[in-house]
């Protein structure tokens, strides 16, 4: 109606989407759901039952296990020189090995990168959404999005699934027009800048080693070597990480990848007494 | 979905629920169902090879020995999905609409890392009640390399080399590792492996798996994935 228009009331519909920009998403329980709709998102949930709890209960039932891929040490921190990103690079899913060579960090664009933790399948969708949306942002208003803006992005986009089930800890890290950026999202919405952290199940190991080497003055060669041990001493402890660190270096002038090494090379080299 | 929740489930049975009647148990409706089988994908410099056995079972039964894994998807890419057969039909229905979508408005066929990215969104949009379907995708890239792809059940994908998937996943997995990553082996030379070596290599790996997975046997179906096109071959395997 027109008053509508002059009044500038909105309905429910046009403010979804801007509360929750990434599109419009729907959550359909028809049993005959299947997803041709390429332009609205649409996700199935099962009729009449709390969708977390669903996946559980379908279980350890006639050699049913549907299991994920899970598990990881990712870590970043922030100093004179820029951002240092490392992550490793095994996924689990139960008990058996998916993948050893996992790429963990997205590069949404030149001066933005993103890192995955927790269920891969949630991290890869959410962030290649979120990279869509910073494309868009771009696009629309002729100057890069700040990281600040991206990570709140991410953050309403978890907020609206909030309580089923998403397992999603990530860091968008990034150079903007304040400088360096580092912001960590995960699955409950929380969103916290800061200057260092770590996320997913070996976090407290690289918490210890990286808290102990810290110094906002280190050279560019030392904060590699400590983003490097970090990520080896939380593989070494923690059983669900592994494989290789994959480091990045945000700098003013966009993002460098550093190095891919092989933690059991690493610890060997740390580590000569111990074995 | 029918849920027939009979009474309140009080306290645990243990051992006793299997010696007498110790009170009200809830049962469910399940909506999955395991019917096994393995699938394998190996990728060369020119040529893909999926392979899967043809077995379908469900608990202690077999309900038929013939029952290929792979999918033909374009002439280039083939699918190969185990897990619940049920979603392995409708998701690679849903996957042949799509296609066909995509090439009536783009008027060109989709290449394999377009369906394997449309695969992960398709799955993740059942994030929420997931296809029980493990799948691999295998076939020529655009520059006429093989690609392998490999899914989890919601939609977490990557390239890989060489992948196996379904219930011997486990078992060949590390052979592969072994024989064409070169894992755990000092001093060998990295030769580059060729077609015929790597469908020998498929065959053995196979029979490895059904010697020792109650789930894997029959018969093993190849796809050779080359530029020239598909070239399909059924081989027998243990059928105990």
């Amino acid at each position: 109606m027109a008053i509508f228009e002059v009044s500038g009331y909105k309905k429910y519909f046009e403010l979804h989407e801007q509360i929750f920009p990434a599109g419009l998403t729907h959550l359909v329980d028809r049993t005959n759901h299947y997803n041709f709709g390429t332009k609205t998102q649409e996700f199935a949930v099962p009729p009449g039952v709390d969708p977390s709890g669903f996946l559980k209960s379908c279980n350890h039932d006639g050699g049913v296990c549907i299991e994920m891929n899970h598990g990881t040490t990712t870590l970043a921190f922030k100093f004179k020189h820029g951002v240092i990103v490392a992550v490793d690079s095994r996924a689990s899913a139960g008990n058996y090995l998916a993948s050893k060579d996992a790429n963990k960090v997205i590069e949404i664009n030149s001066y933005l990168l993103g890192t995955m933790s927790g269920s891969a399948a949630d991290c890869q969708h959410w962030e290649r959404l979120l990279a869509k949306e910073c494309r868009l942002y771009r696009l629309r208003n002729n100057h890069r999005i700040s990281v600040a803006a991206a990570s709140k992005l991410l953050s309403n986009m978890m907020l609206g699934y909030r309580g089923m089930g998403l397992s999603m800890g990530s860091m968008i890290c990034g150079w903007d027009k304040q400088g360096p950026g580092l912001y960590y999202v995960d699955d409950n919405g929380t969103r916290l800048s800061g200057r260092m952290f770590s996320t997913g199940c070996g976090n407290s190991y690289a918490y210890g080693v990286v808290d102990s080497g810290y110094r906002e003055d280190m050279t560019v060669e030392e904060a590699y070597e400590l983003g490097r041990r970090g990520i080896t001493h939380a593989t070494h402890r923690d059983a669900y990480s592994g494989g290789v660190v994959n480091m990045y270096h945000m700098r003013e002038d966009g993002w460098i990848k550093v190095c891919k090494d092989d933690v059991s090379e690493l610890i060997h080299q740390y580590r000569k007494g111990m074995f | 979905m029918l849920f027939t929740c009979m009474f309140q489930h009080f306290g645990d049975p243990g051992k006793m629920k299997d010696y007498h009647y110790t009170g009200p148990v809830e049962h469910k409706f399940s909506p999955y169902a395991f019917n096994g089988g393995t699938v394998l994908a190996v990728a060369g410099e020119d040529f893909a090879i999926v392979a899967s056995d043809t077995r379908l079972s469900e608990g202690y039964s077999i309900h038929s020995r013939d029952s290929p894994k792979c999918y033909k998807l374009t002439d280039t890419t083939v699918l190969g999905c185990s897990g619940f057969h049920g979603d392995c039909l409708t998701l690679t229905k849903i996957i042949d609409a799509r296609l066909k979508m995509y090439k009536h408005s783009n008027n060109k066929t989709m290449t394999s890392g377009a369906i394997a990215a449309m695969l992960s969104t398709i799955l993740y949009s059942r994030r929420f009640f997931p296809y029980y379907v493990y799948n691999i995708i295998g076939g020529l890239d655009e520059e006429g390399k093989g690609a392998v792809y490999s899914f989890d059940p919601v939609g977490s994908y990557q390239r890989d080399t060489y992948k196996a998937g379904g219930s011997a996943s486990a078992m060949l997995q590390p052979l592969l590792d072994n024989q064409i990553g070169f894992k755990n082996m000092e001093g060998v030379e990295h030769v580059p492996l060729t077609k015929d070596k790597a469908v020998q290599l498929v065959k053995d790996v196979f029979i490895s798996a059904a010697e020792r997975d109650v789930y894997t046997g029959d018969a093993l179906r190849i796809c050779v994935i080359t530029k020239e096109g598909i070239n399909e071959e059924t081989i027998p395997l243990r059928k105990d």
